[in-house]
């Protein structure tokens, strides 16, 4: 007999707030086995660490929700970071920032609008455009890394580097980012238009909700969201490999889905798309400081996305194993 | 009716139309572009041509497969490095000091099954959850290259038998190892496909999953032998590869997976299943490793190849919904 | 035929859905050799009823006999193996494979290494469609044929099991006029072999041309069988509609407005052709006819869902072109669509966001929606339509079909059309939520609203609509004011017949 949980079981809760649990756990586990896991200053080490990939994560989640996928965004991330620390010197980090988001989002229109408005297969049409960005992007330097020149005496530093009020900006980027996002997503027009189109596409377009637009409108946030990424990393280092964002694309779509976000689309938030990146952060940590190896924490990625995404299929069939024949 | 007969002719024989067109191209801009002065269309450059498809023609073959099924298989280039480094590794295990060069065929038996189990997990993972494929390949991708760093850290793996490599580069009829291993699995899928009732039961499944499970096919075991398989082939290709290369980094194979798909598409299979061809993921992946070249040939760098490569994909896909639009059949949303 | 065994029989047959009895006692039996047709309006269980015999659905009580042994379906693939074929009105086959791997789909013969046995296969192909007499042979691509031809795979897959009984759902709905003569010698070879057919239909014609008993369900309970060549279209009538229809009751008793609407000349392709109408403020216009009249995709039209090949649209005295639903709900045009679930509603969304789905734009606050507007619109129409649910907070896809429909009339009333769409407005909803929803639309066209009506179940175009549209195959056939309607005239406009005395 397939195992039975109704709704009202703790099973379902497990499941429907089943990543809040294990983080919870995992949080608790670690400190157990290290005291040095809940000292401020790891914690702090361990978001900021993680607000490249979480600030990807915000945008990305906007796609899924919608219903689509975004596999471009590490290249993407990696054309943002070479542009702008080209740019720093060229033409100075107060255009050369605004001049890297133009041309940022300009490529997240691209995507848009063959998405949205030409209805291709967002799978497909992120897959090439992760590898023709990454073209763009080499053939920008021409396969060079790129450096600043002056490393020290530019205020550029400070999106990587600075502290406000004993905060590492990276952190409060993404706290900020995440909160104006979130808000975004949960209390406005376009918030509720998102999870429409993602639920169901075609009761949105009967309800009057011009769908191309809400869909490109997702990409543009995406974009967006990474070109802010890239301004963090090329901030940080102040110098870049083309590869920078290379494979940042699956760890983010991870994130994402740790957090609960469907494939399917219409659901997930901010909130929990924060609380999947910080696992993953968290996991990555602790197992550090367990004294495993690096590797170790891709292997339990692997059995938590895993275990998250049936627990919660499960609940909503009704029964933990698939019903396939 | 004939004008869908007429377009399936058409969708099938495009890939070769597109690979004609390459070599007309890139034989006429060689003209002029060319940094050597060998001709494109060179027989030695073309029997290299199919040598250097080989690594990803024999994965793309499972990923045909996979993806008809209704699935799809983002851990390949993982599993191919894992296999790669069981079949270095394991050559120099102590185990097998006393066998000679017949540790070569348990070498490579090991490679293979390692693939083959890693390729079950996915499967029976799939089946038993019901997590779509997607998540659990792209979680396995994640988990199997971890898998890869834990054995050997970032060091990379070496091992190089010199009858192995005397093997690899070996040519008979004028073709090498890998280009046969290639045709020999191209071959093989393409009965299976085609011949066998568990390849008919694969396009059933992955066309009309309802009716396939209410004729009675089981979809489960189908899915996880489809699984099985591209694990072997991921393998299979690591042990033709590595075989002459004799050392694998931990980070090899990554965006196999892209390239694979990217073939795979351009050949034509659906990626919500139920249609595709062998023949075509073979004229798939010819078209691709010929673009690398032929790009390299008139003197553009690996950043143009990725740049082309990206925008004939969504091109591709275009041109595919023009060829699908019913105008007035369908609604505006 | 009296001393045979049935080939199959259902007794006591109950299935009931929350708040809903889907089935009630239901209880008939098919000889072998017989063809039984199942009658009943769109809603009174025979879909529910098919579920059953397919194994799909458990029922809550009651017994199946196949050759009068007890069976317990517990699957597709079980019935399938009890000999209860189904020829499905939504076709389950794959198109890439060719006529024969379908037809022996699941079962294809072997050879050795697990190889398909091309000879026999095709062999016993051949020789099945051979006896249908279809003009494709085995080899053909299934996705290459004609939806008759498709259809005709299907059949024959019925003829390589050992059949007992045969369900056809409504094999007509896509066939023309000459594929319908060629199903029908096929359904009559079938016959002659012994096996039970079950036919399920609206069309009365095919009824009485190629059944042999009638049996009829009515809200999901059994209203008897009766013997084709005895009966007639009144007494099937009466006992699915269970009334004589009153004609009279509903006639708008207040003043007409002005023209909300006119439609002069409009086609689209060939899915509908010069149609011309109009619909006056505080008047419900009925459109009755077959499933792929037209209808819908008239409706489709007016809210911006495809283009018009020809013809105008005039909205109060302007002529307007819609391009999109956006732009329909701009100039004041709500549609209620047919497919609830995929159409109507977001199912995954709680009730008070899907009300307010079209107009979450405008119930801002700086720039945020506004939760007590939006409640407050949420409120109003629950109390309004008497929407049965916890709060609106409960996620849509777990209400009922009735509320489910409530809240789609409320989405589209709270946003005070000109011209209101209704299409199929009770389709799968119980009877009580039924009247409550007719009462519903009579008001709203007391109130002002121009209402157009789309439905396939006659007495419910005839209890709403002040006018009623006859449409057959993409055309207006006759249009009737709410006093010269018939039965008998409805029907016949809606079939085909006696166009020429009308026009």
């Amino acid at each position: 007999m397939p195992t039975a949980f109704s709704k009202e079981a703790i099973g379902g809760v497990l499941a429907r707030q089943g990543i809040l649990v294990a983080f919870v756990f995992f949080i608790v586990g670690f400190t157990l086995a290290n005291e040095r896991f809940l000292d401020p200053d790891n914690v702090m080490g361990v978001i900021r660490s993680s607000a490249i990939l979480g600030v990807m994560a915000l945008g990305v989640t906007f796609v899924v929700i919608s219903g689509n996928l975004d596999l471009s965004v590490g290249s993407m991330m990696s054309f943002s970071t070479i542009v702008v620390l080209d740019l720093h010197d060229k033409i100075g980090p107060g255009l050369a920032i605004p001049a890297m988001f133009a041309m940022t989002l300009a490529l997240g229109a691209f995507i848009g609008f063959l998405v949205g408005y030409l209805k291709l297969n967002s799978l497909i049409v992120t897959l090439g455009m992760l590898s023709a960005i990454h073209g763009l992007t080499l053939t920008y330097s021409g396969g060079k890394n790129m450096d600043i020149d002056d490393k020290q005496g530019t205020w550029f530093s400070v999106f990587g580097q600075g502290e406000a009020l004993g905060v590492p900006v990276p952190i409060l980027v993404f706290a900020l980012l995440a909160a104006v996002l979130g808000i975004m997503l949960a209390k406005t027009p376009f918030g509720r238009k998102v999870y429409a189109v993602g639920g169901n596409g075609t009761a949105a377009t009967f309800s009057g909700i011009r769908r191309a637009r809400v869909v490109f409108s997702c990409y543009i946030v995406s974009a967006f969201c990474v070109a802010t990424a890239g301004l963090i990393q090329a901030s940080r280092s102040l110098g870049s490999q083309n590869t920078v964002g290379q494979g940042l694309e699956l760890e983010v779509l991870a994130a994402v889905i740790l957090g609960g976000a469907s494939l399917m689309g219409g659901a997930g938030t901010i909130f929990k798309t924060v609380i999947g990146v910080l696992i993953l952060g968290f996991i990555q940590n602790g197992l550090l400081l367990m004294g495993l190896q690096f590797y170790v924490q891709y292997v339990v990625t692997w059995v938590i996305i895993i275990l998250a995404v049936w627990l919660d299929i499960a609940a909503k069939r009704g029964r933990l194993w698939s019903p396939i024949a | 009716m004939q004008a869908g007969k007429l377009g399936s002719y058409l969708k099938r024989g495009a890939i070769w139309g597109f690979i004609v067109l390459e070599l007309i191209f890139f034989s006429v801009a060689g003209e002029y572009l060319s940094l050597s002065d060998k001709a494109f269309m060179d027989a030695g450059n073309m029997l290299l041509l199919f040598k250097q498809s080989a690594p990803l023609g024999i994965i793309a073959m499972g990923m045909t497969i996979v993806m008809i099924n209704g699935n799809i298989d983002l851990s390949v280039g993982a599993i191919f490095a894992m296999s790669a480094v069981i079949l270095l590794d394991s050559m120099t295990w102590p185990v097998f000091a006393g066998l000679g060069d017949w540790v070569i065929p348990v070498a490579w038996l090991l490679a293979l099954l390692t693939g083959i189990v890693l390729g079950a997990i996915n499967g029976l993972i799939v089946w038993k959850t019901g997590v779509d494929a997607f998540i659990v390949t792209l979680g396995a991708m994640l988990g199997y290259r971890g898998l890869v760093f834990m054995y050997n850290g970032e060091q990379p793996t070496s091992h190089l038998n010199w009858t192995l490599v005397d093997f690899a580069e070996a040519q008979l009829l004028g073709l090498h190892t890998a280009t046969w291993f290639l045709l020999l699995v191209t071959g093989a899928i393409w009965f299976l496909m085609n011949k066998t009732v568990h390849g008919r039961n694969a396009y059933a499944i992955g066309d009309n999953r309802e009716a396939a499970v209410n004729a009675g096919i089981r979809v489960g075991p189908h899915m996880m032998i489809n699984f099985m398989i591209i694990g072997f082939l991921a393998a299979l290709s690591a042990v033709v590869f590595y075989s002459e290369s004799g050392s694998v980094n931990p980070n090899d194979g990554e965006l196999y997976e892209l390239w694979i798909i990217t073939a795979v598409v351009l050949g034509g299979t659906k990626l919500t299943g139920g249609a595709g061809s062998i023949i075509s993921t073979f004229g798939g992946v010819l078209a691709i490793q010929l673009l690398r070249k032929g790009l390299a040939h008139i003197g553009a760098d690996t950043s143009t190849v990725n740049l082309v490569i990206g925008l004939i994909l969504i091109s591709v896909l275009f041109l595919d919904k023009q060829l699908n639009v019913k105008a007035r059949e369908e609604l505006k949303t | 035929m009296s001393d045979q065994s049935p080939a199959l029989r259902l007794e006591g047959i109950v299935k009931t859905f929350p708040g809903v009895r889907a089935l009630d006692q239901v209880s008939f039996d098919v000889m072998p050799g017989e063809v039984h047709a199942l009658m009943g309006e769109n809603g009174a269980g025979k879909s529910t009823l098919m579920k059953v015999l397919g194994g799909i659905y458990q029922p809550d009580e009651g017994r199946i006999f196949v050759a009068e042994q007890p069976v317990v379906m517990t699957s597709p693939l079980q019935a399938k193996g009890e000999g209860i074929v189904f020829i499905h009105q939504e076709l389950s086959l794959a198109a890439e494979l060719t006529a024969a791997e379908n037809i022996f789909l699941g079962e294809l013969p072997r050879k050795s290494f697990g190889r398909v046995d091309w000879a026999t296969l095709y062999a016993q192909t051949d020789e099945i469609l051979g006896k249908l007499k279809v003009g494709f042979d085995a080899r053909t691509r299934v996705g290459d044929l004609s939806v008759a031809n498709q259809q005709m795979v299907e059949i024959a897959r019925a003829l390589t099991v050992d059949a007992k009984a045969v369900i056809f759902d409504e094999p007509t709905a896509s066939l023309t006029d000459a594929e319908k003569v060629v199903l029908f010698d096929v359904i009559e070879d079938l016959k002659a072999t012994g096996v039970g057919i079950i036919y399920i239909s609206h069309r009365m014609e095919e009824i009485f041309r190629i059944t042999d008993r009638i049996s009829v369900l009515r809200d999901g309970q059994y209203r008897g069988t009766l013997t084709t060549a005895e009966t007639s279209e009144d007494e099937i009538t009466q006992r699915m509609i269970g009334r004589k229809l009153d004609l009279t009751r509903n006639a708008s008793h207040h003043e007409l407005g002005a023209v909300a609407i006119e439609v002069r000349n409009l086609s689209c392709g060939d899915l509908f052709e010069d149609v011309s109408f109009q619909v006056r403020s505080g008047e419900v216009v009925g459109f009755y006819g077959l499933v792929g009249a037209g209808r819908t995709e008239i409706a489709e039209t007016l809210f911006g869902l495809r283009d018009p090949s020809a013809g105008e649209i005039v909205l109060n005295g302007e002529e307007v072109r819609i391009n999109s639903p956006a732009e329909a709900i701009e100039k004041g045009i709500s549609l209620v669509p047919e497919d609830r679930k995929d159409q109507g509603l977001v199912l995954g969304m709680n009730c008070r966001d899907n009300m307010t789905l079209p107009q979450v734009s405008d119930l801002t606050a700086g720039p945020f929606v506004s939760d007590g507007a939006e409640i407050a619109i949420f409120d109003q129409y629950r109390d309004k339509l008497d929407i049965r649910t916890p709060g609106w907070r409960q996620t849509v896809g777990n209400l009922s079909g009735g509320n489910q429909q409530k809240i789609v009339i409320g989405k589209w009333l709270s946003m005070h059309p000109n011209v209101l769409i209704v299409d199929e407005p009770t389709r799968g909803i119980d009877v009580g939520s039924k009247s409550e929803i007719h009462k519903l639309i009579r008001e709203l066209a007391s109130q002002g609203y121009a209402v157009i009506v789309i439905s396939s179940e006659m007495p419910e175009v005839l209890h709403v609509s002040d006018r009623i549209i006859a449409m057959f195959n993409g055309r207006i056939t006759r249009t009737f004011a709410s006093e010269e309607v018939t039965e008998d005239n409805l029907i016949q406009a809606i079939s085909g017949l006696g166009t020429e005395s009308v026009a």
